[in-house]
């Protein structure tokens, strides 16, 4: 509005990704420990409406009748694994060493792929059996919850290609280790919640 | 191939709603020829479009929020005009499924799309500036953050004139809002265009969380924060732990519309109060995100029109603090009728009447930082006053509906309408306008004119006591809310004064309009040529007006509460520096225009069941934000020749008039 607008498009001294000035990491990482924070209300508000639901099966099949608690325990040790193998990803980007990065982050995305096919072949088994998320409330809420942890851990497959990919074109740079210190944060907190989601859903319903 | 969608969405047949889709082709063509005429596209791209500015974007978030007042009012308006003339016999003029669709989107647009754009607005304009930083922490983030509340504003006005827009109230309680009750795609429209706005929302609130825990001033300690500032820091605080409730309960009711689940139906175990539970759990800590921000604008005003500093700093702190740790315990309050028993919903009542305490602790501190100062009633000062009567008269009409005995008498009638209206607009309305007086300069560079200033204010107090008291006694007469008619007569009398109120706040819109559009043609006479026009105190009036890109040539150091005003007193302020640094700055990018773009489209097919767009939108949006991974060069030095030029064309002149000036009171005199 005013008549003498600065603009903001200078084209001065270009900077790349590896040269952050006024952000060593810790910023970005507080920021993303915040949104951790925030995803963990969107999982308690799904656990909640899970504690609500989950005795409303409508005369349909309960959880007793429908969990398998041997082949959610061979999901959980994947998904366990793969934080094991995340971990030994960021030692070896402390270490600066490259290529063993990128392996293990590819072995941890196996882990994390195997654990999403079982996850899909459970579902697909109840769906068949006739315990899909439109039979009752609790199989609603049982879809949703365990839905949404899914979904998580896909988007988190999606993010380890594309840092495999970085840490090939740009090395281990500041901004690369950056994100894999979040992705690294974001794949141990589905660790955790699925830590929750073992006990509560699966342990509670057949024991 | 296109899902649900066909021509006869459009409702052709509906004469209001096609008057309003030519007036806005004729406006929308009027405005894209007039920018095209002054050939000014690439000037909107790449100083406002992309910019990642907080200033520029706190602008545009207010911009957004005052043309969605007008939309909102004109819903107002045709709901008091409805229920002025359809009592009795009398059908009115708007036929029942027309006026549920226009209260629900009343509501949702005034919250989410005024109010809401409002305080965030504020928020990105004046919090880096107060506390000395030169940008927020995410500058991308904050740019993709409006965007997206931009793809939520394009939804809801779409389904006026595509399809139709929810018929449930603006919370979509279910099971009404379920497939059964609404087939159409309303309460779709309404689901997506909240997720997608909401969204935004929560990124904006983790952003301004991390810029006021980490880019203080150095010296700025939590303590020596401007007050605004600690009301956005408790605000953003709430916005990061209570936006993720909503967007659970509304993925929850999609996946009972799309997925044909079952959590809020009336078959098959589902559970409607969990919705209500969940949706107010979102919702009552939303009225203090609310509300906060404009305590502090309050705060800030006070003070700098009565010339002495904050009366009881700290408790205005601990009172803030307060009231967001107690905004999450009095959900209950909203439907004590749920039928939760006695003990827990005196547990609720109780907790909601303890919130009244601090907010009499700010109301206290207000009158003690007045009581014996020198009191200018500007523009801004009038509305804060306005604020303290009208606020106090909501909030005791508040403590007394938390008795949960009353609550069943009053429960959804017009009391309850009155109340919330008497504390949002006397509380977050006459904060906004407050702010937008106060700030304008800095945002601009020149003031806005007084006079019509005044008259919007006092259309808008008076406008407000005659459309909403009438409502309170209508409420205790059994009036409930949302009726497009009614049988009984003698309620028609209030209604009649309450749409001339409306009539009265539709002038001071009008005022506020022509106050801009005067200001705007008379900017050389209220040129704010020291960057401090009413002798403010704080570090956002110690830079110029409007602020240079970069905020703060250098970061200031601050050692008191008040460090500007200090300043100022021990003639320290405007010092020019022999030498300036580079300054690192963010460079603009379109990438969060085009994610709320692809957001939009996947919002818009999600509504109209076209799968393979929805697909398209949502692979859009992931590889655009991807593509922004790869971008490195995503910032920039200004360098120190560059800031020394800006900066002399600035204070060279301003030391000339300070020379003979007293200090204390250089900014009101010079300007």
């Amino acid at each position: 509005m005013s008549s003498s607008v600065i603009t903001a498009n200078h084209d001065v001294a270009v900077h790349g990704a590896d040269h952050e000035h006024h952000d060593d990491g810790s910023k970005t990482l507080l920021g993303f420990w915040i949104y951790l924070m925030s995803d963990c209300l969107i999982f308690s508000a799904l656990f909640a409406s899970f504690a609500v639901l989950c005795n409303a099966t409508a005369g349909g099949p309960t959880s007793k009748e429908l969990f398998e608690l041997p082949y959610v325990l061979g999901e959980t040790m994947l998904l366990l694994f793969s934080s094991f193998t995340f971990g030994l990803a960021m030692l070896n980007m402390y270490a600066g060493k490259r290529n063993r990065v990128i392996g293990w982050l590819f072995i941890t995305f196996l882990f994390g792929a195997g654990f999403i096919a079982m996850e899909v072949h459970e579902f697909a088994h109840l769906i068949h059996e006739g315990a899909g998320p439109d039979r009752s409330a609790f199989l609603s809420s049982y879809f949703a919850l365990v839905g949404t942890h899914g979904l998580h851990v896909s988007a988190g497959l999606i993010w380890i290609v594309v840092m495999m990919h970085m840490v090939g074109k740009f090395g281990l740079n500041d901004a690369v280790q950056r994100r894999l210190s979040c992705l690294s944060l974001f794949w141990h907190f589905l660790d955790v919640v699925w830590i929750c989601v073992f006990s509560i859903v699966y342990l509670r319903g057949v024991l | 191939m296109f899902g649900k969608l066909t021509l006869s969405a459009i409702p052709y047949n509906e004469p209001i709603i096609m008057g309003t889709l030519l007036m806005v082709c004729l406006g929308g063509a009027a405005l894209l020829g007039w920018v095209t005429y002054q050939r000014k596209w690439g000037y909107l791209w790449t100083e406002w479009f992309t910019t990642v500015d907080h200033k520029r974007i706190g602008i545009m978030y207010v911009i957004m929020a005052l043309v969605m007042l007008l939309r909102g009012f004109a819903d107002a308006l045709m709901m008091r005009a409805q229920q002025a003339i359809a009592a009795s016999d009398a059908a009115g003029y708007l036929p029942p499924h027309h006026y549920d669709q226009i209260f629900s989107a009343h509501g949702v647009i005034m919250i989410f799309f005024v109010a809401m754009p409002f305080v965030v607005g504020l928020m990105n304009l004046v919090v880096p500036l107060q506390i000395g930083a030169r940008d927020v922490a995410y500058p991308f983030l904050n740019s993709l953050s409006f965007w997206l509340t931009t793809s939520g504003v394009v939804l809801v006005m779409v389904s006026m004139f595509v399809g139709d827009f929810a018929a449930t109230g603006w919370l979509a309680y279910p099971p009404l809002s379920e497939l059964k009750f609404s087939p159409t795609v309303g309460v779709d429209y309404y689901i997506w265009a909240l997720q997608l706005s909401g969204l935004g929302t929560t990124l904006s609130g983790i952003n301004f969380v991390v810029t006021i825990l980490r880019m203080r001033a150095p010296g700025m300690t939590l303590m020596r924060m401007p007050v605004f500032t600690w009301t956005a820091l408790v605000t953003n605080i709430l916005i990061v732990a209570a936006f993720p409730v909503l967007t659970v309960a509304l993925a929850l009711l999609a996946a009972d519309r799309y997925l044909d689940m079952h959590f809020f139906t009336n078959e098959l175990g589902g559970n409607a109060m969990l919705y209500i539970n969940l949706i107010w759990i979102w919702g009552h800590p939303e009225v203090y995100i609310l509300i906060l921000p404009c305590f502090g604008v309050f705060s800030e005003i006070v003070s700098t029109f009565s010339g002495k500093p904050l009366f009881g700093y700290k408790s205005m702190v601990y009172a803030t603090a307060g009231i967001g740790v107690l905004s999450f315990v009095v959900w209950l309050h909203h439907f004590f009728t749920m039928g939760s028993g006695a003990d827990v919903n005196a547990f609720f009542g109780i907790s909601t009447m303890i919130i009244s305490i601090p907010t009499g602790v700010k109301l206290f501190n207000w009158l003690f930082t007045m009581y014996r100062g020198r009191i200018r009633f500007t523009v801004p000062m009038l509305w804060t006053v306005g604020f303290m009567v009208t606020f106090t008269i909501g909030g005791m009409t508040g403590v007394l509906m938390a008795v949960p005995g009353a609550d069943f008498v009053l429960h959804n009638s017009l009391f309850l309408i009155a109340h919330f209206h008497n504390v949002i607009i006397g509380g977050v309305i006459f904060g906004c306008m407050a702010a937008i007086n106060y700030w304008f300069p800095k945002a601009f560079g020149f003031k806005l004119e007084e006079r019509f200033g005044r008259y919007s204010f006092w259309c808008w107090l008076v406008g407000f006591y005659l459309a909403f008291m009438p409502l309170y006694v209508l409420g205790l007469m059994g009036m409930t809310r949302r009726m497009n008619h009614y049988a009984n007569p003698d309620w028609q009398p209030y209604l009649v004064v309450a749409a001339i109120g409306a009539g009265v706040i539709a002038l001071g819109i009008g005022f506020t309009v022509l106050q801009i559009v005067v200001s705007v043609r008379n900017r050389a006479e209220n040129r704010d040529l020291t960057g401090d026009p009413w002798g403010g105190r704080t570090l956002e009036w110690s830079t110029s007006s409007p602020a240079p890109f970069y905020n703060f040539a250098v970061v200031p150091q601050i050692e008191e509460l008040d460090q500007f005003q200090v300043d100022k007193e021990h003639k320290r302020a405007y010092k020019r520096q022999a030498h300036y640094a580079d300054i690192h700055m963010p460079r603009n990018t379109g990438v969060g225009l085009f994610m709320a773009a692809f957001g939009t489209v996947l919002g818009f097919a999600m509504v109209w069941h076209i799968w393979w767009l929805a697909i398209a939108g949502l692979v859009g949006m992931i590889a655009s934000f991807i593509s922004r991974a790869y971008d490195t060069n995503v910032d920039y030095y200004v360098s120190g020749v560059e800031v020394e030029k800006i900066e002399r064309a600035r204070l060279v002149p301003l030391e000339k008039l300070i020379d003979h000036v007293d200090p204390a009171s250089a900014g009101q005199k010079v300007a």
